[in-house]
């Protein structure tokens, strides 16, 4: 099914013909509206008349998050305050939070969007949607509900946390689609069997996953556990919040990229050349219809490629390959780049292991030093010290074989690795404290 | 002629075994012989109890992971070369122990040690041919 036929199957020379004109308004328009933009294209020699084709758009610099605190709060936005009707921030972990305004157009194309995407991923009217990601500042709780009940769904407003109420409503009120981060849905549905409540009994047909980077063999394992069909979603704040991306419930391969409001590009993270067409490298996303704070060229850090093949689905709109791990997320250890997702792949293929997992990295004089710890559970478990051991070895190896590192693998108790309510943590790098940097 | 056992994994950190033994005691679960096998990073408890599933049951409702596994307990001749005679035996039909630990009680005047083998039936029949005593579950719980 496709909520929007006409935009979303529009054919590509059509679409690429959009893309330009739209492209070519959005930066007449920042750069006569947002001083930041301005400058910075002033200082890389480069003017709005120059953007001729979509090729040209590599001409323009990137925007990156500092840019977006540097100019804390409203500085990036390109309408005057009585015109936004929604303010969303990031956490902000480290300094300030990222602020973003909607016009009422943009709430509008973000609804669209993520009404698109519901209906991609399977679902539809008549749908109770159990929404659980976070109402308030973030993103994903009002962005979800917008989709939803511009689908005509029906919503109910969960939010995060309280994880036995949360069983207790997806029981009683029948949800069919879940959204949440992928590891909550993992938590809920252990939360729900110490209920004495088997997950795979109640309604949930679809969930939509999101706002955390997860692999394939989890969701092999979440389709198991939930009986659902799970599906990954993808988006930021800073550029929308849900609903950037979607996988498509025919294909489940890659998710779609909104082209008609988005273009995407993959840079190489160390030079930022533009690569060429289906390498892996970061994303880059310059939005074009966006009217609150239009983001040109920005560096997601997110690691994915493009795939160009065209879709069974019949959507015309490219694909992004699932993210695996973040430009930043990326671990140095010894000189070698290890993204926690790949360490999950290997942990997850062997056989009763556990993908609850915590990466733990120290520095022993000029040292790194990365201690895998992973949770023993009764498939895993045996009365013999050898069996563990060989436990121990193999995980180690099959880490060595993939990633070229040799770590130190470490066995705990089930649930001694904290679970979060909201995105998993799976890296503690302890390297930072004393270095101060990065 | 088989004993339950049930093994609990434990990280190396302080208050883990206080933990299991707080959690038994309180389900009036009687500890009737243990080992802990440790290494750097973890160990692993060996119990045998009076009520093997009531213990396996509240040890897992504790986020404990828990394994029951069978074992031997074998009188064992009081005095020296009593235990050299045993594992002769088995080392004559080649059976590998695993490990093994005694039993804090005797039997009829004898020593008791729980076996862990990698072929149980061949290690029973082995030292029931040779005369050896092994012991039943129930005798076992109820020593």
């Amino acid at each position: 099914m496709i909520w929007n036929d006409e935009f979303e199957t529009l054919p590509r020379e059509a679409l690429e013909s959009l893309q330009l004109g739209r492209l070519q308004a959005m930066v007449q328009r920042v750069y006569a509206m947002v001083p930041f933009y301005k400058e910075n294209f002033d200082r890389h020699g480069v003017r709005p008349e120059d953007i001729r084709t979509l090729a040209d758009l590599q001409r323009l610099p990137f925007t990156l998050k500092q840019d977006m605190r540097d100019n804390y709060p409203y500085g990036l936005f390109s309408v005057p305050l009585e015109q936004i009707v929604r303010i969303h921030a990031s956490s902000g972990t480290t300094g300030k939070p990222t602020v973003v305004g909607y016009t009422r157009r943009d709430i509008d194309n973000w609804s669209e969007m993520m009404a698109r995407s519901f209906v991609a991923a399977g679902a539809h009217r008549g749908d109770v949607i159990h929404n659980a990601y976070g109402y308030g500042l973030f993103t994903g709780g009002l962005g979800a509900h917008y989709g939803a009940e511009k689908l005509g769904a029906s919503v109910i407003p969960m939010s995060g946390g309280n994880t036995r109420k949360q069983i207790m409503i997806m029981k009683d009120f029948g949800s069919t689609v879940l959204t949440c981060t992928p590891s909550y849905s993992l938590f809920l549905a252990e939360a729900a069997r110490e209920e004495g409540i088997d997950i795979r009994d109640l309604n949930l047909r679809v969930g939509i996953f999101g706002a955390e980077p997860w692999s394939e063999e989890i969701r092999g394992q979440i389709e198991e556990t939930l009986n659902i069909k799970a599906m990954d979603i993808y988006g930021l704040s800073e550029i929308l919040g849900p609903g950037v991306a979607i996988e498509c419930v025919e294909a489940q391969s890659g998710l779609h990229i909104w082209e008609d409001h988005f273009i995407p590009e993959i840079i190489d993270p160390k030079t930022g050349e533009v690569l060429p067409a289906g390498e892996l490298g970061e994303l880059v996303i310059t939005t074009i219809t966006k009217e609150g704070i239009p983001m040109i060229r920005y560096r997601t850090r997110d690691i994915t490629r493009i795939i160009d093949e065209p879709c069974i689905c019949g959507r015309t709109h490219r694909r992004l390959q699932r993210m695996s791990g973040r430009s930043d997320d990326m671990l140095i250890i010894r000189g070698v780049n290890v993204f926690p997702s790949q360490i999950e792949s290997v942990l997850v293929g062997i056989e009763g292991v556990e993908p609850h997992y915590q990466l733990l990295v120290s520095r022993e004089g000029t040292l790194d030093i990365l201690e895998v710890q992973v949770e023993v559970n009764e498939a895993t478990f045996s009365d013999e010290i050898k069996i563990l051991q060989e436990l121990s070895k193999r995980i180690q190896k099959e880490i060595k074989d993939m990633l070229g590192v040799t770590c130190k693998v470490r066995l705990v108790e089930p649930r001694s690795i904290a679970r979060s309510e909201g995105k998993a943590q799976r890296v503690v790098d302890l390297r930072n404290q004393d270095s101060g940097g990065a | 002629m088989k004993v339950e056992q049930i093994s609990i994994f434990i990280e190396n950190k302080s208050g883990r075994l206080a933990e299991v033994s707080r959690v038994l005691g309180e389900a009036k679960v009687n500890i009737r012989a243990l080992s802990l096998a440790d290494t750097s990073d973890f160990g692993i408890l060996r119990l045998i109890v009076d009520r093997t599933d009531e213990a396996r049951k509240v040890l897992q409702a504790h986020n404990f992971t828990v394994n029951k596994t069978e074992v031997v307990a074998v009188e064992v001749p009081d005095r020296p070369a009593g235990l050299a005679e045993i594992l002769q035996i088995l080392d004559d039909v080649q059976i590998n122990v695993e490990y093994m630990y005694a039993f804090v009680e005797r039997c009829s005047g004898n020593a008791v040690i729980i076996f862990r083998f990698d072929n149980v039936d061949e290690a029973i029949a082995a030292l029931l041919g040779r005369g050896v005593n092994v012991l039943k579950g129930e005798q076992v719980y109820e020593l």
